[in-house]
This record gives C-alpha cells, sequence and structure tokens, in this order.
C-alpha cells in the first residue's frame, strides 16, 4: 500500500496555477554582492546618504556572519555571489496613473487575481470588501492603490522605498528598532539588500478603514526578493494587513529573505495574515523558493496586540518565525499558523512569544500537514521574563501526516523566569483517517476533495482568523496543494 | 436493480463473505439479518467500496453496470448510499459544508447544476425538520459530540437530501431509543419506499423491521445467504433465535 501511494504520488505532478513568467524587459543589479550592490541599491531607489550608510554597517556586518544550521532544514550551500539582488521592470520612473503600468505586469495581476485597479475588489466573493493594494514586482513596488482615500484618514501606505524619501523621520524612527540589523543572518542581508515592501503607518486613534496588502510576486529569474516592510500603529490604532506571495516555476531555487517589523503603541492593534504561496519546487524538490522570513511585533504600548496568521503553502524551504515581543503591560500577541508541506518540501516554522511586561497573554496555535516525502517542524518559544507578573500562555500544536513517508515534528521551548506564569501546552499527531477518508467518498466526494475537506476541517480554527475574502482563497489553497497525496 | 453473483471477499486475506447472492428489485425492501461475524457490516462495506475489502470472486451489478469497477465517490453518484453503523466525526467541518459539498459533488457527475448555499439550506432544514432533528446541529462539525441516537439521525438526514436511488442501511436502528426508532423507520418509509428506489437494511434485531416492513428477510451466516423469506421470517427468528435457523 505505501510503496503504491509512492508511486501515485510521483505521478501526479502537483499543480501550481501560478507558476507562470512575465515577458518584460528588466534592469538588473550586476550579478553577485558586494558594496558597489549595496550602493547600486541605494542609487536606483534614490536613497539619502543615512540610507546607504545604514544598509553598508548592515552588509560590513554580515560578511562577518555565518548561515545559522540549527533549524531542521537540509539546504546545499547557498551561492551569494551566484545571484542578481535586484531587478526591476523598465518602465517610466513615476507613474500618474494606473493607466500607465506597463500592460505586461497589468495582465500579470489580473491572471494572479490581484485587484489592482481601485474599482476591482476580489472576484467571485460574496460581499468583498474595499482592499488596498501595494503590487511588489521583483525588487519594486508597481501600484499602490487607494493612496488618497487612506490618506484623507490619516493613514499612509506607499512603498518603503517612497517613504525613506516621503517621510524619513517616521522611517529613521523604527527602521530596525523591532529587528535589529543583526539580528540574525538572513535579516542582517536584508537590512543591507532590501528592495521593496510596504509601509504603513496609522496615526493616534484611527481605525484603518479598510484592508491593507501587498502582493509579492517574484519574476526574474535567478533573482532574490528581499522585502522590507514596516507597520507603526500609534496609540489606539487599529489596521488589518495582508500579505500574499506567488512565484514562477523555475528549476533553480530563488532566496526570498524578509524583514517585517511591527510597531503597536498604547492599546493598538495590528492584524497580519499572510498566505505564502510560493513555488515550492517539483514532486522530486527541484526549483523552488528558499523563504527565509524574520518576521517580529513589538506591542510596545500597553494594552496592544498583534495577531499573526499564516497560511504557508509554498516554498522549498521555509523558515519563518513570526514572533511578539510583550513589552507593554496587559499586551497580548496571538500566532496562527496553518503549514502545508507535501513531496520534498520543508518547513521549520513557528513564533516566538516574549513575555516582557505584567499581565501578558499569548496564543499560539499551530497546525501542520505533511504529505509525500516532506518535513514539517513546529519551533516555538514561550519566554517569561523575571519582571513580567501574571503571563498567561496556551500553546496548541497538532500535527496531520497524510502518508507514511512525511515528517512532523514539534519543538516547543518554555523558558519561565517568573512563578506566577500559567503556561499551557498541547500537541497532537494524528494521521489523516481510512474512515473519514472513505465516510467522506461515499457521501459523493473524490478523494482529493475528501482530502481538501477533512484538511480545511483540521486547519479551521486558523483559517477562521483569516479575513473573509482571504478564508476563501486559503481554503482552496490548501486543496490543490495537497493535490496528488493520496493514492 | 442490484444483482449479487456469487460474492467471495476477504479483508487482510481472511475470507468473509463466500459465495453471497442475492437479486433487489426496485421497489422492494430486504432485511438482512443474522448473528456476530456472519459478514453482514462487510456486505454494506463491499457494496459502498471501503479500500481493503477485496472482492475475490463473483459480481456486482447495479442498474447493469459492473459496480466493484467504480470508486466509492463513483458509486455514490450512481445512486448509491451507505447509511454507516458508526458515522464519522470530521472535526472543524461543519454539517452543512459536508452535505452540500457532497451532493454538489454527486449533481456534477451527473451534470446537473449545483445547488446553491441558499437552495442547498432550504433542503437540509427540511430534511432536519422531517427527522425531528435541531436545525442547529447543521451547522455543528459533523457528528462531533452528538450522541449514538444523534448521528443514526443524521445519517437519515443525509439520506434525504442526497435522496438516493438505492440504500444499504447498516444497523441503522442500533442506538435509538422507541421515539427515535419510530422517527427514523418513518424516515425510510418516506424516503426510500418508492416503487423506484430500494433498500437493503441490515440489522440484528427484528425491531426495526416492526417500522419499515420487509418484503424480503435473508439469515446471512458464514459468509452465505442460508435462508430467505418474508416478513414472519423475522420474527421467527427472533423467537427462535439464529443458531437453529441460520445452520
Amino acid at each position: 500500500m505505501a510503496t503504491k501511494n509512492a508511486e501515485a504520488l510521483a505521478a501526479v505532478s502537483k499543480k501550481y496555477e501560478w507558476g507562470f513568467a512575465t515577458e518584460v524587459e528588466q534592469d538588473f543589479a550586476p550579478k553577485g554582492l558586494n558594496e558597489d550592490t549595496v550602493r547600486y541599491i541605494s542609487a536606483k531607489k534614490g536613497e539619502p546618504e543615512w540610507m546607504l550608510d545604514w544598509r553598508l554597517k548592515a552588509f560590513r556586518k554580515w560578511l562577518t556572519m555565518e548561515s545559522p544550521d540549527w533549524a531542521k532544514l537540509n539546504i546545499p550551500p547557498i551561492d551569494y555571489q551566484d545571484a542578481y539582488y535586484y531587478a526591476e521592470p523598465k518602465q517610466k520612473k513615476t507613474i500618474a496613473s494606473l493607466d500607465e503600468l506597463d500592460p505586461e505586469i497589468r495582465r500579470t495581476y489580473e491572471k494572479l487575481g490581484i485587484p489592482i485597479a481601485e474599482q476591482e475588489v476580489l472576484a467571485g466573493v460574496e460581499g468583498a470588501r474595499k482592499i488596498a493594494v501595494d503590487a511588489v514586482f521583483d525588487s519594486v513596488s508597481v501600484a499602490t492603490t487607494f493612496r488618497a482615500e487612506l490618506k484623507a484618514a490619516g493613514v499612509i501606505f506607499l512603498s518603503i522605498s517612497e517613504a525613506i524619501r516621503e517621510y524619513p523621520e517616521l522611517v529613521k524612527k523604527w527602521l530596525g528598532k523591532v529587528v535589529p540589523q543583526h539580528d540574525n543572518y538572513f535579516a542582517t542581508l536584508n537590512s543591507a539588500v532590501f528592495s521593496d515592501g510596504t509601509f504603513v503607518y496609522i496615526p493616534e486613534g484611527v481605525r484603518c478603514p479598510m484592508e491593507l496588502s501587498t502582493y509579492f510576486r517574484i519574476n526574474a529569474e535567478n533573482t532574490g526578493q528581499f522585502e522590507r516592510t514596516l507597520i507603526v500603529a500609534d496609540k489606539g490604532a487599529y489596521v488589518s494587513y495582508l500579505e500574499g506571495c506567488t512565484a514562477p516555476m523555475r528549476d533553480e531555487n530563488q532566496l526570498h529573505a524578509a524583514v517585517v517589523e511591527l510597531v503597536a503603541l498604547d492599546d493598538a492593534e495590528i492584524k497580519y495574515s499572510t498566505v505564502q504561496n510560493w513555488y515550492p519546487g517539483d514532486e522530486n524538490g527541484v526549483g523552488g523558493i528558499y523563504n527565509f522570513v524574520t518576521k517580529r511585533a513589538l506591542c510596545q504600548g500597553k494594552n496592544s496586540k498583534v495577531a499573526w496568521t499564516q497560511v504557508e503553502t509554498g516554498s522549498a524551504v521555509t523558515w519563518k518565525y513570526p514572533s511578539c515581543v510583550l513589552a507593554g503591560d496587559g499586551s497580548v500577541g496571538e500566532f496562527y499558523s496553518v503549514a502545508v508541506t507535501n513531496n520534498r518540501q520543508q518547513a521549520d516554522t513557528g513564533t516566538k512569544m516574549i513575555h516582557l511586561g505584567k499581565n501578558t497573554r499569548s496564543t499560539i496555535v499551530s497546525k501542520g500537514i505533511s504529505a509525500g516525502r516532506s518535513d514539517n517542524t513546529y519551533r516555538g518559544l514561550v519566554r517569561v521574563a523575571p519582571t513580567a507578573e501574571g503571563v498567561r500562555n496556551f500553546t496548541q500544536c497538532d500535527s496531520l501526516l497524510l502518508g507514511d513517508q512525511c515528517g512532523a515534528h514539534t519543538i516547543p521551548y518554555i523558558e519561565v523566569r517568573n512563578p506566577s506564569a500559567q503556561i499551557e501546552h498541547e500537541a497532537t499527531t494524528s494521521k489523516i483517517s481510512e474512515d473519514q477518508l472513505f465516510y467522506a467518498m461515499s457521501r459523493g466526494l473524490d478523494s482529493e476533495a475528501a482530502v481538501a475537506l477533512i484538511v480545511n476541517g483540521f486547519a479551521r480554527e486558523v483559517l477562521q482568523q483569516l479575513p473573509m475574502e482571504f478564508a476563501v482563497e486559503a481554503q482552496k489553497l490548501l486543496g490543490i496543494s495537497l493535490e496528488g497525496s493520496v493514492g | 436493480m442490484l444483482r449479487i453473483e456469487n460474492l467471495h471477499a476477504e479483508i487482510d486475506g481472511k475470507p468473509i463473505l463466500k459465495g453471497l447472492t442475492l437479486s433487489v428489485n426496485a421497489g422492494e425492501i430486504h432485511a438482512i439479518m443474522g448473528p456476530n461475524g456472519a459478514g453482514k457490516s462487510t456486505l454494506g462495506y463491499v457494496l459502498g467500496g471501503r479500500p481493503g475489502y477485496e472482492v475475490t470472486e463473483g459480481s456486482i451489478t447495479f442498474d447493469g453496470q459492473d459496480l466493484l469497477e467504480l470508486e466509492p465517490h463513483e458509486r455514490a453518484a450512481a445512486g448509491v448510499f451507505l447509511g454507516f453503523q458508526y458515522p464519522v466525526e470530521i472535526p472543524g467541518v461543519s454539517n452543512v459544508q459536508f452535505l452540500r459539498e457532497s451532493l454538489n459533488a454527486q449533481r456534477a457527475v451527473r451534470s446537473e447544476k449545483p445547488l446553491s448555499g441558499g437552495e442547498f439550506l432550504k433542503l437540509a432544514r427540511e430534511e432536519a425538520k422531517k427527522l425531528d432533528m435541531d436545525a442547529e446541529m447543521l451547522k455543528r462539525p459533523v457528528n462531533v459530540g452528538f450522541s449514538g441516537g444523534e448521528k443514526k439521525r443524521n445519517e437519515m438526514v443525509q439520506m434525504g437530501i442526497i435522496d438516493p436511488k438505492f440504500a444499504i442501511l447498516d444497523e441503522t436502528d442500533s442506538g435509538l431509543d422507541i421515539d427515535a426508532l419510530r422517527i427514523v423507520g418513518d424516515g425510510i418509509n418516506r424516503i426510500m419506499r418508492q416503487p423506484t428506489k430500494a433498500v437493503l437494511l441490515i440489522t440484528h434485531y427484528q425491531r426495526l423491521l416492526d417500522y419499515v416492513k420487509p418484503d424480503f428477510v435473508h439469515v446471512l451466516a458464514d459468509g452465505r445467504i442460508t435462508r430467505s423469506g418474508g416478513a414472519e421470517l423475522a420474527h421467527q427468528l427472533e423467537r427462535e433465535g439464529y443458531a437453529e435457523i441460520a445452520a
């Protein structure tokens, strides 16, 4: 039975609908990575001197660092000189309206179903709300929507490249404050060569009038994408932000090393949702994105709250731990994650909840689904500082296995230095049951629809945290990611 | 409608059914009775197409097509419904979602238009009401936290919604109290007692047969049908036990 499954699995090549490439002329930085690359990127973006200095400082630090090897990931050494660090589509520098956008790029987003014209909302979803989009194509932001309407509400929503030019004081104040330059190998690399991403500032007392989102698309061959996003919610502000990612199917591995920093001041709340669907490689593990991401939130203010929700279906390798530093008294951190691995994918993902303030609370719900010959690891840290009285944490990690050649691992680290803390940890591992599959099939579902249904049920607690439009997409994605996983 | 010829089936190499022959025509209700371990549930699973139940000999045709060639979901779309002895729990998936997707998958195979959310909900609420099931239970995850009786009633609600041509009901009466037994019995009659439909009732006891009157009763013992008769055979079994009659 097992071998039969494996054969069937190998025979079914996984469908990746987003794997097309866009034919568009692009400008590249010279291949390889050195100080000139950093200067090239900074000059391309017309950055002020302080930004270039900041980048160079990071680059020099990076040269002294080594790639981390503690994750349960098997990755061949990456040749950092054999890649491009900057690619931008050739078009007019500043476009006055979306009509001036390169039609090829425009079509790309249409094909991906991303609404970059303001009158569009996600097609086919009942009751879809307005979503402002920042569309990042390789190394540059090509469009940002609803800017005027957001500005009227006092919300700043633009690409980080523009923010560095237009709001230098705000950027300077917060950039690198949550994830320091030297935080880790990939964060330091990102600090040197980051290309584009989103900047959001929600002023005091403002509830952002619509969902904000960034859609990252890798298009150019042999090019890394170094996204940098910074979101600041001032006192009493609220924002819900979404992030989506896809890439063409290629035989080579491409690097995506992102840094995302969130800051929540007193009573502010940020909901950050990710649907990560980078190209995962083929069934033999050829190609796919290496996704090394540092995401961290600083709940600086009292009673502030940050909730991370992630649906991770893509990438050949995922190394990602969206975390919360709960500094403000009474602040709340939440992490909801679904990670699916199929074929030869490897994911090592989880979170860190660092409790510094009094009466801080955190919730972790992680659902790992492994199929094929993949490996899926939850790695999570809950740390309670001596000063943090009255901390509560609840952690639940569930793993679901499809087939008998995949792996699921749960590695919790719990460090409590204050005796008043209440920490709960629950973990389960189960196989998808033959009873459930047969029951669903006997009602009319084929095996893939049955698996998709059962897996969606398994992941429900996480999926229901997503904004509705994205929940629908995520449900479909889970099913597609697992196609061919039952023989 | 259903023709089973000399059916032999095994699980993990162990023979369970050993030459079972049975014909069911449209408009008929057949009861299969027999002692524990006779192969009653195996017959249900073989008809439903459960993996691991291997047919080694014989044939099953349904409306002229070879049923054994079809995957479980294709059998469902062809009109076969299997009511489970132990309905399975699917956490996180609501009854409504489960049944709507299932029904629409069947409709797609039959080139029928899918039911919209609203249309489906109306149908589901009507069926739940007819079977005296709280409509709130439609929103709950499939069978999770349901009592034994609620699960069985839920199977009947599913059958009412799916509206199959042929139903195999495996011990549908177990776990039901007297009132529920009557409601479920009425449900089977209402949904399935039609000239174009047929039922195979697998049961241990005669009590469900007080509500659903079978046209034929068969005794299954050691993988074969050892006796067939009318409704009176069930009473005789109840009085005299299987040991006498099955032998």
